[in-house]
């Protein structure tokens, strides 16, 4: 017991990791904080098992794509840094960022970064296009057993026609934006923190 | 030195009877808890004050937040969908690229905070109350409130603990000479007087071990014989704070060891329902036993906790519908503890039994607000269900706890496919809603 949320990540970390995502200090120390708690083996880790223990995620359809997200490829376990840097995705974009000079790399939590991090939950076998496979399985997932392969073969079909420009029968990253240039992905990907 | 150790130990002894034993049975109160819980009032508000004031100075160490830490999209998967289409393409109503965003929004948003996962730990404080198990993000503040926290140990280790375990043991061995020595009398309305009496002194002084002040709202509506009191479950002491005030026939699992001795000098005096494991399992045969009791209209009334687990007292999860098939009366009760004093949840995936019967002794004290509420009867159109989510919220509202459907199992257990199925059957109404 004792003050483990703040005595167990040091200060240089802190740093660090606000560097990288552009989170704050409390936030960091908050998210730590949730961190620790879903993790129950308490090794500095999460597994997958992890994440399927809130049940609002393993009730959403789409639950194990999230949480495929949060593993690079080929790992089992996600240390806190590798979680701040997915969660970095859907920070919001304050005003003050929008003005940074451009000598500074895109921060992950830009509009391109945001929308790169959406793709691929689509693009399964991260070949930098959605199929029309990719684009059914995901489809199957959201859906569950209620709409006929016909049905959703169709749907699937009429959404590549409708994004394709150039004709490979797949949409490619740039299609992808231009579908959802509209969307106000800024407000809708971002999680708004109460200080 | 010897002398002086006995002297001691009859003044101990003195002190405890006539103190604590005596009043105890006749349920009066020297008001010494009330002296005590004043002046601890007194004393935390001042350390709260003071971390208040340090916090200022010091940046960059967040308040913990009692409304979860981020903003909450809110609305239904109808409007969040829309809400992204409609600055989107329209594609005829049908499916859009941008749908999935909503689900990875709620999902992300979901391992930021979910308002699950935290009813299984222990609630986090706005301030410190000066123990070092509820501290998580205050840091080292003053010389002052150190030295607060180090009489504190000393007060609650040194004197309090001994004293408490002296009345626990005390009551305990009441409770168990008491039991069997009623239980030799002939059943008659003397024995269950007799019995009352028994239960009572020992429950009250098991409360007055753990420095418990127990206010009972609405005593008019206290269960009667025959009828069925449901309450929210928070920890094993529940049971000894709603016994200090009535008797209940309890119901529950047969153990061994000093809960199997227990359980068994409980029943020679007055009936109570224990069952074993294997009869556990069969829903059927534990429906049956309770309906007996009940239909003998002479019985205490049976103490049912209808969570099925312990939560941490912030929220009530769902009501097994089990215990509102067996008819009957029910008389709701909302219990809720003051967090500034102790935290009164118990873990028990992290703490067990003795552990907790520990920390529930070094604690300042266990403050607690029952509420009685008016009996319920289920009513002709509605199911168990519908009736135990019906006594679920007004016990939640009574109590002033978040009322959540989730099932306190989650605890342990995974959450069923069901609920997945439930959502992706939502959204496939949505996307076919307009289909031509």
């Amino acid at each position: 017991m004792g003050s483990r949320a703040s005595t167990l990540l040091r200060e240089e970390e802190i740093e660090e990791i606000k560097k990288e995502t552009g989170f704050s200090h409390s936030q960091i120390t908050r998210l730590y904080s949730r961190f620790t708690s879903l993790d129950k083996g308490e090794n500095g880790t999460l597994s997958r098992e992890d994440f399927q223990r809130i049940p609002e995620l393993a009730i959403n359809p789409l639950g194990d794509r999230i949480i495929n997200a949060f593993f690079p490829e080929g790992e089992d376990q996600v240390n806190f840094r590798g979680f701040m840097r997915t969660l970095a995705h859907f920070r919001p974009i304050e005003d003050n960022e929008k003005s940074k000079n451009a000598a500074v790399s895109e921060p992950l939590n830009s509009r391109t970064n945001k929308l790169l991090f959406a793709f691929q939950l689509y693009d399964l076998d991260r070949d930098d296009k959605i199929s029309r496979d990719e684009l059914l399985q995901v489809l199957r997932m959201m859906v569950g057993v209620n709409i006929s392969d016909e049905q959703l073969g169709s749907i699937a079909d009429r959404t590549i026609q409708e994004a394709d420009t150039n004709g490979d029968n797949s949409i490619s990253f740039n299609e992808f934006i231009k579908v959802l240039e509209k969307v106000d992905v800024e407000q809708k990907m971002s999680i708004r923190f109460l200080h | 030195m010897e002398g002086v150790a006995v002297w001691f130990f009859q003044l101990w002894m003195f002190v405890v009877l006539f103190l604590i034993m005596l009043p105890a049975m006749f349920g009066l109160s020297l008001g010494v808890t009330g002296v005590y819980i004043q002046g601890l009032v007194h004393i935390l508000e001042w350390a709260t004050l003071r971390i208040q004031r340090e916090r200022e100075q010091q940046s960059g160490v967040p308040d913990p937040l009692p409304n979860g830490i981020i903003e909450r999209g809110g609305g239904s998967m109808q409007e969040g969908v829309g809400r992204l289409r409609g600055d989107g393409p329209s594609t005829g109503g049908l499916f859009s690229l941008s749908d999935a965003l909503f689900f990875y929004q709620t999902g992300l948003e979901s391992i930021v905070d979910d308002t699950v996962t935290q009813r299984f730990s222990s609630e986090e404080l706005n301030s410190w109350n000066l123990l070092t198990r509820t501290n998580q993000n205050f840091r080292y503040i003053s010389l002052r409130l150190t030295l607060f926290w180090g009489v504190g140990v000393f007060v609650r280790y040194g004197l309090l603990l001994p004293f408490r375990v002296t009345l626990a043991v005390i009551g305990l061995s009441w409770l168990v000479i008491g039991t069997v020595l009623v239980g030799l009398l002939p059943e008659s309305s003397v024995k269950n007087w007799l019995s009352e009496l028994v239960h009572l002194t020992c429950y009250r002084v098991c409360a007055r071990g753990l420095s418990a002040t127990i206010l009972y709202h609405n005593k008019e509506n206290r269960p009667q014989k025959g009828g069925i009191c449901v309450a929210n479950h928070t920890t094993p002491i529940d049971i000894v704070i709603l016994a200090n005030d009535g008797c209940y026939a309890m119901v529950g699992q047969v153990h061994g060891g000093l809960m199997g001795v227990l359980q068994r000098s409980m029943s020679r005096s007055c009936p109570h329902v224990w069952f074993e494991r294997s009869e556990m399992k069969d829903r059927h045969t534990v429906t049956n036993r309770l309906r007996a009791h009940v239909a003998a209209r002479t019985k205490l009334p049976i103490l049912i906790f209808p969570e099925g687990t312990c939560v941490n007292n912030t929220s009530v999860m769902m009501f097994k519908k089990g215990s509102f098939e067996i008819g009957g009366t029910i008389y709701p009760v909302a219990i809720k503890y003051d967090a500034r004093f102790g935290d009164a949840f118990w873990n028990s995936s992290k703490y067990n039994m003795v552990s907790y019967v520990l920390r529930m002794m070094t604690s300042w004290a266990i403050v607690v607000n029952v509420w009685y509420l008016p009996p319920m009867e289920r009513q002709e159109e509605e199911d168990a269900a519908q009736f135990a989510n019906r006594v679920k919220s007004a016990i939640a509202q009574q109590g002033g706890l978040l009322d959540l459907d989730w099932d306190g199992g989650l605890k342990r257990g995974k959450v069923k496919d069901s609920f997945r199925e439930e959502q992706q059957k939502q959204y496939s109404s949505i996307i076919t809603a307009t289909d031509q």
